[in-house]
C-alpha cells in the first residue's frame, strides 16, 4: 500500500509539471484553436534563463530559495519576450492562413529556438547546482520531498491565479469573448490582436515557471528538454479536453499519475512480458481510449474542426 | 501580392544558392588556419571524424571531435614526413545527427572527398550501416565508442574499434559488483539503447552466471529524467545493487532520485554514466557509485593527453575524446610505418600495430577488437571518479599493482606538446 | 490539359525522363553521396505522396506516419536477413510490408473515426510512438524485432544473378550500388504518382475532396465516410510500407532509432510545405527538405570562411537555423505551400475578402 501511495505521490508531482506547460497550450488553443508546438521550446529557455541565474548567484550566500526565485523573476520576462515574438513572427501572419502552415511554422521557430539555445548554453547538458536540498516527509511508508510539495503548491497556485483572472477580471471575460467568437468580441471593442497576445505572454511565462520547476526538481536541462516535456503536456491537454483550462490541469496530473502507475504496475500484471518500458504505451492507449469514448477529451465540449 | 512576390524572389534566390551549392561540389578542402608557405613537396592527408553535432549527445559528438583534432594538430605540429613529403593532415568533421541515415550519407561523403582513414562514428547504431560503405571503398575505420559487437562480427577488415566492447565491459563490471559487494538480488535498468540495453544484457548474463538473483528489467528511455516509479517499484523488492545501462544525463536523476526515495541500493554504471558529471547532476547522491571504463584510466595513462586537450579546448575531455584521440593517432602511426597514405597500404601496418597511447596499450584482434582489453572500475568520492580496481583477463587488481605489473610502458608514441594552432573551430 | 498540343507533352515528358535516367551519372560526378541523397530524397517523395492521401486528400492529420514506414521496413528485414534466417526474395517480401502497412492503418483508422482535427492528431501521433515502442521492446522475452540493436546485414534486392547491392561496369558505364537502387526507386516512384494522379482524378478523389470540405454535408451526398475515409489510411500506409521495405534494403540495418516522432513531423512538413493535395507541390516539398540540409552541409562552412574568413558559428548550428528559418518564411509568404493545390488557392482568395 505504502508502495501504492509513493506512486501516487510520483505521479501526481510530474503530472503538476504537465499541468502548468499544459495550460499554456490550451490557453493559447482555447483562443485561437492553434496547436503552439514552439510551447515546449520556450519551457526549455525558462530553464535556462534560470539555470544561468541561478548559477551566478548560488556562491553569493543568499537562501536557496530566494536564489530559485530570483531565477524564475528573470526567466518570466526572458520567456513572455520569446512568447510574444512568436507570435508576431510565427502565428499573427498566418491567422487566416490554412490551419496547418502556423502548425510547420511553429516547427521551424521551434527548431530556430533550440539552436539558439544551443549556441548560448552550449549542446551540453546542465547540471542546476544542487542549491535545495531536499528535505524528506514520511506518509505512511511513502516519502514525499519539499521540493515535491513546492511543486504542487505551486501549480495549485498558478491554476488558481489564471482561473480568478479568466473568470473574474475584465481581461478575462475579453479573452472568453475571443475564444467564442473573434468576429463578434471585436464587433464589441475587444482589441482582438491585444487579447492573442496577451494570452501568449501569459502561457509564455507559466512556461518560464514550469521550466524552472523541472529545471530545478531533475537537476538537469538541455537545450532538447523542449520537445518530449512540450509532447507530454500536449497530450495532457488533449486528454483533459484541449481549450479548457480545469481541463488541462486534470490532464496533466491524470497523465502523470498515469504512466507512474503504468511504470510500476504494469510488469506485475502481465508477469512480466511487458515492463517499464511500455509505461508511454500504456499512457497513449488510456488517451486514446478517453478520446474514443469522450471524442473531445475528459472536460472538452467543443468541436475543434477547422480542417 | 506584395508579399508573394518578395516570396517567389526569396524562392528564387534559394534556389540560386541551391545551385551555386551543387556547382561547387568538388569542395575545397578544409583549410587549417593560416597555411604556411608550402614547401615544395608535400601531402595532404584528410582524416574523418564523425559523431552527432547536433542532437541529444551533441557534447559526447564534440568531445569525440577534439579527440580527432588534437591527434591531427599535433601530427601537423610534429611535421611528419610520409613517402618523402611533408604530411598535411586536415580533419574533416562531419555531423551524422545520431540518425543511421544521415550516418551512410556523410560516411559516402567522406569516401567521396577520398581520405584515408576515419574515426568514428560515436554510436553504433549509425557505425554498423556506414561500416559497409567503408568497407566497400576500403578505407580504414576506428569507433572510438561504439561498442556494440555486432560492429566488429561484420567481417570487415577495415573496422577497428578502441573502446571495450559491451561483452567485455558488462562481464567486468558485473564481476567486480558480484564479488565485492556481494549482492544476493540485483536490479538492472536501462535505457532501450542499443548501449545501453547491450550493456545491461551483459551485465545480467554475468550475474545470472554468479547465481545472483537478477530481478525482472526495468527500462526508461534515453530522455528519462524522471524514475521516480520505476524506482519505487524496485524499492518493493529490495534489491541490494541496482545497475544502469545509460548516460550519465539519465542516470544522475536516477541516482538522486534513488537515495531521495531511501534506496540503500549499491549503484553501478557503465562508461556512460562513468564521469565526474555524475556528481554535479546527482550531488551528494552521487557518492560510492560504482563504474567502469573500458582501458586503463587516463589519469593514469597520459596526463600529457589532458593537459593538452584542456589547452586546446578550454575545457575537459567528457568520456570517449581519449579514444578517439588514440584512435586517430593509429592511423597517423600506420601510415608512418607504412609510409603511405594509401589505405590500402597501410591498412596492415594498422591491423599489427602495436600502440600505446592515453587509453592504455592498444592491439587489435583479427576481428578488430581491441585485443584483451583491460577495463578499470572507478568509484565516486569527494566529487570526483577514482579507479580502484583494474580487470585484465578477468583478474582484478588495484591500480598500484597493476602499474607494478606492467612495466613503466614508455609511450611509443609520446604525445607531442601541441602548438598552438588557431583554434576558432574549436570555441562555442 | 485539353488546350495544350499533345506533341509538345510527349516531347517534354521525353527530356524530362532523358534528364531523370541521365541524372545519377551526372550526380556521381559530384561525388557518390550525391546518389544516395537523392535515393534518400526519392523514398522521401513516396512517404510524402502517401501522406498526401491521409492529410491533403482527405484532410485527415496524420502525426504517426512513419509507423507504417517502420512496419514495412520491419517486414522486409525481418524476412530477409541472418535474423530469422529467412532470405525471401524482395519481389515478395516488398508488397507483403506494404500489405502490413495497410493492415495497420485500417487499425489506426478505425478507432479514429469519430475524431476530428487536433484531436486526430494526437491520437495518430500515439500510435506512431507505440509502433516504435513495441519495435524497440519486442526483444524479450521472445526475440521478435532484436529491440535497439536493430538488424543488420539485411539483404539488398536480388534478381537471379543480379544484385544491387554490388558495383558494376554495364554498357561501359559504372554502375554503383546506389545508382542501381535509384532507377529502382525512380520506376516506383514513377508508379506511385501515376497511381496518386489516377486516384485523385477518380470518384474516390472526389470523395476524399468532399469529406475534407465538409463531412457532414459528404454523408448527406451519399458517400460512405467511413470506409473512404478508411481508404486513404490504407492506401498512404501502403506507400509508407513500401517506401520502408527499400530502406530496409538500401541501407542493410535498420533499428527503431531511424522511426522517430521527428520523421513523422518531417514528413508532415514536406507535405505542407510543398502544397497539401497538390502531387507536384508534395513532390516539391519533399525533394527541397531532403536535399536542403545536405545542400547546406556542403555549402555552410565554405561560404561562411570565404566570407570572414573563418568559421564564425559551427555549421551544423547555421545548418539547422537556416533550415528553419526557411520553414517560417515559406509559410509565412506562401501559406498554402509553394504549389497550392486549386481548391487551396480558391479557399484563400475567399478568406482574404
Amino acid at each position: 500500500m505504502d508502495i501504492f501511495i509513493q506512486q501516487l505521490i510520483n505521479g501526481v508531482t510530474l503530472g503538476s509539471v504537465y499541468a502548468v506547460v499544459a495550460l499554456g497550450y490550451t490557453m493559447v488553443y482555447g483562443i485561437i484553436q492553434l496547436i503552439n508546438f514552439a510551447h515546449g521550446e520556450v519551457v526549455m529557455i525558462g530553464a535556462m534563463v534560470a539555470f544561468s541565474v541561478i548559477t551566478a548567484l548560488a556562491p553569493g550566500g543568499w537562501p536557496p530559495l530566494m536564489v530559485v526565485a530570483a531565477g524564475t523573476i528573470v526567466a518570466i520576462p526572458v520567456c513572455m519576450a520569446i512568447g510574444y515574438g512568436l507570435e508576431r513572427i510565427a502565428y499573427r501572419p498566418l491567422r487566416n492562413a490554412p490551419r496547418l502552415a502556423p502548425l510547420i511554422s511553429a516547427i521551424g521557430m521551434s527548431i530556430i529556438l533550440q539552436h539558439l539555445a544551443l549556441l548560448v548554453w552550449s549542446r551540453n547538458f546542465i547540471a542546476f547546482p544542487q542549491i535545495i536540498k531536499s528535505e524528506p516527509y514520511h506518509i505512511g511508508g511513502a516519502i514525499i520531498t519539499n521540493v515535491q510539495i513546492a511543486i504542487i503548491a505551486t501549480s495549485v497556485a498558478m491554476m488558481a491565479g489564471l482561473a480568478l483572472m479568466v473568470y473574474r477580471t475584465r481581461l478575462g471575460t475579453a479573452m472568453r469573448a475571443t475564444a467564442q467568437n473573434p468576429q463578434v468580441a471585436g464587433l464589441m471593442g475587444v482589441d482582438i490582436n491585444r487579447i492573442i497576445a496577451v494570452t501568449f505572454l501569459i502561457a509564455a511565462a507559466l512556461a518560464a515557471v514550469a521550466g524552472v520547476m523541472v529545471g530545478s526538481y531533475y537537476g538537469i536541462a538541455h537545450y532538447q528538454m523542449g520537445s518530449l516535456l512540450g509532447l507530454k503536456a500536449f497530450s495532457a491537454a488533449v486528454l483533459g479536453g484541449i481549450g479548457n483550462l480545469p481541463g488541462a490541469m486534470l490532464g496533466g496530473v491524470l497523465l502523470g499519475v498515469v504512466e507512474a502507475l503504468g511504470a510500476g504496475y504494469i510488469g506485475d500484471f502481465t508477469n512480466n512480458w511487458f515492463g517499464s518500458n511500455y509505461q508511454d504505451v500504456f499512457a497513449f492507449i488510456v488517451l486514446i481510449a478517453v478520446l474514443v469514448f469522450r471524442p473531445t477529451g475528459l472536460l472538452g465540449e467543443r468541436v475543434g474542426d477547422r480542417t | 501580392m506584395k508579399h508573394s512576390k518578395l516570396a517567389l524572389t526569396l524562392i528564387a534566390a534559394a534556389i540560386g544558392v541551391i545551385g551555386c551549392g551543387e556547382e561547387k561540389k568538388p569542395e575545397p578542402p578544409k583549410v587549417e588556419a593560416p597555411k604556411p608557405p608550402p614547401p615544395p613537396p608535400s601531402i595532404e592527408i584528410k582524416i574523418g571524424s564523425v559523431a552527432p553535432l547536433t542532437g541529444g549527445i551533441a557534447h559526447l559528438g564534440k568531445d569525440n571531435e577534439n579527440g580527432v583534432r588534437l591527434a591531427v594538430d599535433e601530427a601537423n605540429a610534429a611535421k611528419i614526413k610520409i613517402d618523402g613529403k611533408d604530411a598535411k593532415f586536415v580533419m574533416m568533421g562531419e555531423d551524422d545527427q545520431a540518425d543511421p541515415k544521415v550516418g551512410t550519407t556523410v560516411a559516402q561523403k567522406l569516401v567521396d572527398a577520398k581520405v584515408a582513414g576515419v574515426v568514428g562514428h560515436l554510436n553504433s547504431g549509425t557505425s554498423i550501416p556506414a561500416s559497409s560503405i567503408y568497407n566497400g571503398a576500403g578505407i580504414p575505420v576506428i569507433s572510438g565508442s561504439a561498442t556494440n559487437p555486432k560492429l566488429t562480427e561484420q567481417g570487415f577488415k577495415v573496422q577497428f574499434r578502441v573502446v571495450g566492447r559491451d561483452d567485455q565491459q558488462g562481464p567486468a563490471i558485473a564481476s567486480y559488483l558480484a564479488t565485492n559487494a556481494k549482492p544476493r538480488v540485483v536490479a538492472v535498468i536501462d535505457d532501450a539503447t542499443a548501449y545501453g540495453e547491450g550493456l545491461a544484457n551483459e551485465v545480467e548474463k554475468t550475474l545470472t552466471a554468479a547465481k545472483i538473483k537478477v530481478l525482472p528489467r526495468e527500462k526508461g528511455t534515453d530522455k528519462t529524467t524522471d524514475w521516480k516509479a520505476v524506482l519505487t517499484k524496485l524499492k518493493g523488492k529490495r534489491p541490494d545493487a541496482i545497475f544502469y545501462g545509460g548516460m550519465d544525463a539519465t542516470g544522475g536523476p536516477l541516482m538522486k532520485q534513488g537515495r531521495e526515495l531511501g534506496i540503500k541500493a549499491v549503484f553501478a554504471f557503465g562508461d556512460g554514466a562513468c564521469t565526474d558529471e555524475m556528481s554535479k547532476l546527482a550531488g551528494d547522491a552521487a557518492e560510492g557509485l560504482l563504474c567502469s571504463q573500458a582501458g586503463i584510466p587516463v589519469k593514469a595513462a597520459s596526463q600529457k593527453f589532458l593537459d593538452a586537450y584542456k589547452k586546446a579546448f578550454n575545457v575537459d575531455p567528457i568520456l570517449y575524446a581519449p579514444f578517439t584521440y588514440d584512435a586517430a593517432n593509429m592511423l597517423i602511426d600506420a601510415m608512418k610505418r607504412a609510409d603511405s597514405a594509401d589505405p590500402a597500404k597501410y591498412l596492415p601496418e594498422l591491423a599489427k600495430l602495436s600502440f600505446t597511447g592515453a587509453t592504455g596499450k592498444i592491439e587489435f584482434d583479427d576481428k578488430g577488437d581491441r585485443k584483451d582489453a583491460e577495463m578499470t572500475i572507478f568509484t565516486m568520492k569527494g566529487g570526483k571518479i577514482e579507479p580502484i580496481a583494474i580487470i585484465k583477463g578477468g583478474n582484478s587488481m588495484t591500480v598500484d599493482e597493476y602499474l607494478k605489473m606492467a612495466a613503466p610502458a614508455v609511450p611509443a608514441e609520446a604525445p607531442k606538446p601541441a602548438a598552438e594552432p588557431a583554434r576558432d573551430e574549436a570555441k562555442k | 490539359m485539353k488546350g495544350r498540343n499533345p506533341a509538345l507533352i510527349w516531347v517534354g515528358a521525353g527530356l524530362v525522363a532523358i534528364a531523370l535516367l541521365a541524372l545519377p551519372f551526372a550526380l556521381a560526378q559530384a561525388g557518390t553521396a550525391w546518389v544516395r541523397i537523392t535515393n534518400f530524397a526519392i523514398l522521401y517523395v513516396l512517404l510524402a505522396l502517401g501522406l498526401n492521401i491521409v492529410v491533403g486528400f482527405a484532410g485527415l492529420l496524420d502525426l504517426g506516419y512513419i509507423a507504417f514506414y517502420a512496419l514495412g521496413a520491419y517486414v522486409y528485414a525481418l524476412l530477409a536477413s541472418p535474423h530469422f534466417n529467412l532470405h525471401l526474395p524482395f519481389w515478395l517480401t516488398l508488397p507483403f510490408g506494404a500489405l502490413v502497412a495497410c493492415l495497420f492503418g485500417v487499425l489506426l483508422g478505425a478507432p479514429t473515426l469519430k475524431l476530428r482535427g487536433d484531436y486526430l492528431a494526437i491520437v495518430t501521433l500515439g500510435f506512431g510512438e507505440i509502433i516504435r515502442i513495441f519495435l524497440n521492446n519486442l526483444a524479450r522475452p521472445v526475440n521478435i524485432t532484436n529491440g535497439p540493436q536493430g538488424v543488420s546485414r539485411i539483404d539488398p534486392f536480388r534478381l537471379g544473378g543480379f544484385d544491387f547491392g554490388k558495383s558494376e561496369t554495364l554498357f561501359g558505364l559504372a554502375f554503383s550500388a546506389p545508382i542501381k537502387y535509384y532507377y529502382f526507386l525512380l520506376a516506383v516512384m514513377i508508379v506511385v504518382i501515376i497511381t496518386t494522379i489516377r486516384l485523385q482524378n477518380s470518384r474516390i478523389g472526389r470523395a476524399w475532396e468532399a469529406v475534407r470540405e465538409d463531412e457532414t454535408a459528404a454523408r448527406a451526398m451519399g458517400i460512405d465516410t467511413t470506409s473512404i475515409k478508411l481508404l486513404a489510411f490504407a492506401i498512404g500506409a501502403s506507400f509508407g510500407g513500401l517506401a520502408g521495405g527499400m530502406f530496409s534494403a538500401i541501407q542493410g540495418f535498420i533499428s527503431p532509432e531511424s522511426f522517430v516522432l521527428v520523421e513523422s513531423i518531417m514528413v508532415v512538413s514536406m507535405v505542407v510545405l510543398g502544397g497539401m493535395g497538390n502531387v507536384w507541390g508534395v513532390i516539391l516539398g519533399a525533394v527541397l527538405l531532403s536535399f536542403a540540409p545536405e545542400v547546406l552541409r556542403y555549402t555552410v562552412e565554405p561560404v561562411q570562411k570565404s566570407l570572414f574568413g573563418r568559421s564564425l558559428v559551427e555549421p551544423e548550428v547555421i545548418r539547422m537555423l537556416l533550415f528553419g528559418l526557411a520553414m517560417v518564411l515559406i509559410m509565412r509568404f506562401r501559406p498554402a505551400g509553394l504549389l497550392p493545390s486549386a481548391v487551396r488557392k480558391r479557399e484563400l482568395a475567399e478568406r482574404k475578402e
